[in-house]
């Protein structure tokens, strides 16, 4: 087992080196740099600045140094002090500005990925006892419509039909500008975003729990217990869901990123201030450090859902360690 | 094939007809299953033909647009702004007094365009990059697949976000972008069948025979693992529609006066359009729920059909 771990943390190394170095590619890439985001290109002249102030700014910040040099400090910023830099807008630290808007994030994720959890794993399991019924048929074909709908149409939609047809939920933001603020108002607010986040997540469940209920039920030793006359419901709790679940589990790693990284188009539309709305506006202003902040830290949390899936599932079931 | 000349063509005839096939022996299955399979392929079958005769819809509406629309899509006629579906107009006018009907049918053009062209790039990219990987091996898979880790792990939609912002949007970069970002899986795929399939008897036997890399790379290993990449480019044809809309509607797409399914719903940000003028949204969100459905129908069925090993039950 410890050798496992070691082997995938030593493969997992020069990825993040790859993670990083690529960020530092894409932000080199982008037009625009601090100093251009100071003294915005076209009010140079009613600002009084001139080239040779420029030039004093961008060596001031660095900016005149080699590609390389650069990419040195920023890879020491990064180690040893986490600096990622500042937001072109407000000035602070991007790391800062991505934690004051977490908490947004975390509660709409959090209970998204319950919903879809609970409910697509129940509907899976149910669909796989009652294979090939009507029901499953429906459940099956439910899927296909949400994972086949785009997230912002879903919730166009539901915004139609929830929000302004049937006045039950407000349109958007996270709670009232003005008035009481409890946490009745708070679900109130949470549900029609999370209800389409959840819906939107809940078919990969369903069909991931069906396919790995049906698989356990056909193995050898769901027969052995029926054959040894063990009442279905047992043969259910005991044999089939313990070892059917697992890689369900390995699939709610899997999501983990997306708690934090929160969903773009989906938080826009409803004015969720979360982390997917602000990666949105710092990509339409062309906030270059906080995009490529937060595309450091969302792929960072994919890598690292991936290992802690990985050893998960290895610490689960044994023959995976010896491949 | 006329390539008759000797033995290499004959062992490699031969090594061909011992490539095992997919297919489990129905043989063992017993009455009740073999009927639930029937049940199973007649209904999966029948949403499947639903879907390829949605698409075949799709496909005819996008080539033969001009004779089934009576406006021009970007005649702009500031008399008839946002009007009700009616006799002239039967989906009703944009802001712009456009007609929407119109619009939505060269908005198809935009999006099977955008999703044909932005497959294909991802599905060669992938092909080619898998391939180099598996059949090499060693340092070139090495670099290969740490690469394809790096690009899994970045959040895509955030990547496309971000480059479409870099880049003039219009329709060719658009195609670009999402071809760019969609070929690990299929990389991963593919590399994981050369891996296997460059060990097989049959590849050996065309090797030991002399027959050149390329032959057995083009003639032996790459039919064989072409069936579930034919299903991820079906599956990832539905994928790119939806990030083309998404980029549209978030106005980093198709750009005006092109139609485009995504930047139609831009309407529907607003919410007394939403509330009151549902025939300015409501048929582009469908047709793209449509379009995305019926290809997810046929792409389960050709994974149904091809590779029952990477069935989802």
């Amino acid at each position: 087992m410890t050798r496992y771990i070691i082997r995938r943390l030593v493969i997992a190394v020069p990825v993040l080196w790859g993670i990083i170095t690529l960020t530092f590619i894409m932000s080199e890439i982008m037009p625009g740099d601090y100093v251009d985001a100071l003294v915005p290109p076209n009010l140079r002249l009613e600002m009084g600045v001139d080239e040779a102030q420029l030039q004093r700014l961008r060596e001031s910040y660095g900016l005149d140094k080699p590609v390389i040099v650069r990419y040195g400090i920023w890879l020491r910023e990064l180690i040893l002090h986490g600096n990622l830099g500042y937001s072109f807008i407000t000035g602070q630290p991007a790391l800062q500005e991505m934690a004051q808007v977490l908490p947004a994030t975390l509660q709409l994720s959090v209970v998204t990925i319950l919903f879809s959890l609970v409910v697509g794993t129940s509907l899976g399991i149910i669909s796989a006892i009652k294979q090939y019924s009507v029901l499953d048929h429906l459940l099956t074909l439910q899927a296909f419509v949400w994972i086949s709908t785009p997230g912002f149409v879903f919730a166009i939609i539901a915004l139609y039909l929830f929000s302004l047809k049937l006045p039950l939920f407000p349109t958007g933001g996270r709670a009232p500008l003005d008035g009481p603020d409890n946490i009745f108002v708070r679900l109130h607010y949470l549900a029609l975003p999370a209800l389409v986040l959840g819906f939107e997540g809940l078919a990969g469940h369903m069909r991931y729990a069906r396919a790995s209920l049906l698989e356990a039920l056909g193995a050898d030793y769901v027969r052995t217990a029926r054959a040894k006359g063990l009442p279905e419901r047992s043969v259910y709790l005991g044999h089939a869901f313990r070892n059917s679940l697992l890689p369900v589990i390995t699939h709610v790693g899997l999501s983990l990123p997306g708690i934090i990284g929160g969903s773009f188009i989906i938080e826009t539309i409803f004015v969720w201030p979360g982390m997917g709305k602000l990666g949105m506006e710092s990509i339409f202003m062309r906030n270059q450090p906080m995009i490529m902040a937060m595309n450091l830290i969302g792929s960072s949390m994919v890598l690292f859902a991936n290992l802690l899936a990985d050893i998960t599932y290895a610490w689960a079931d044994p023959r995976i360690r010896y491949d | 094939m006329v390539d008759t000349t000797a033995t290499p063509a004959d062992a490699e005839t031969e090594a061909r007809h011992a490539v095992p096939t997919q297919m489990s022996p129905d043989a063992l299955h017993t009455m009740a299953e073999a009927e639930n399979r029937f049940l199973r392929r007649f209904r999966r079958h029948r949403l499947a033909v639903i879907g390829v005769a949605a698409m075949a819809l799709f496909a005819l509406l996008a080539i033969l647009a001009p004779f089934v629309t009576f406006h021009d899509p970007n005649g702009i006629d500031l008399t008839v702004m946002r009007q009700a579906p009616s006799a002239a107009h039967v989906l009703g006018t944009d802001p712009l007094g456009r007609d929407v009907w119109t619009r939505l049918v060269y908005g198809t053009r935009v999006s099977l365009a955008v999703g044909l062209v932005a497959v294909s790039i991802y599905v060669t990219i992938g092909v080619v990059l898998g391939g180099l990987a598996g059949y090499f091996g060693g340092r070139v898979d090495m670099l290969l697949s740490r690469f394809t880790d790096v690009m899994m792990c970045f959040p895509s939609f955030m990547l496309i976000v971000t480059v479409a912002v870099i880049l003039p949007p219009n329709i060719f970069n658009v195609m670009v972008i999402i071809g760019l970002f969609g070929w690990t899986g299929i990389m991963r795929y593919v590399r994981a069948q050369f891996l296997s399939l460059r060990e097989q008897e049959f590849v050996l036997a065309a090797r030991c025979v002399g027959v050149s890399s390329g032959r057995i790379v083009f003639r032996h290993i790459l039919p064989n693992a072409i069936a579930p990449v034919v299903v991820a480019a079906t599956m990832g044809l539905a994928g790119a529609i939806m990030t083309e809309s998404a980029l549209s509607f978030l106005g980093l797409g198709v750009q005006e006066p092109m139609s485009s399914w995504g930047s139609m719903l831009q309407d529907a940000m607003s919410l007394p359009i939403l509330q009151t003028m549902p025939w300015l949204w409501l048929p582009s969100a469908v047709a793209i729920a449509i379009t995305t459905l019926s290809v997810n129908f046929v792409g389960d069925a050709l994974r149904d059909a091809l590779d029952p090993h990477m069935s989802l039950g």
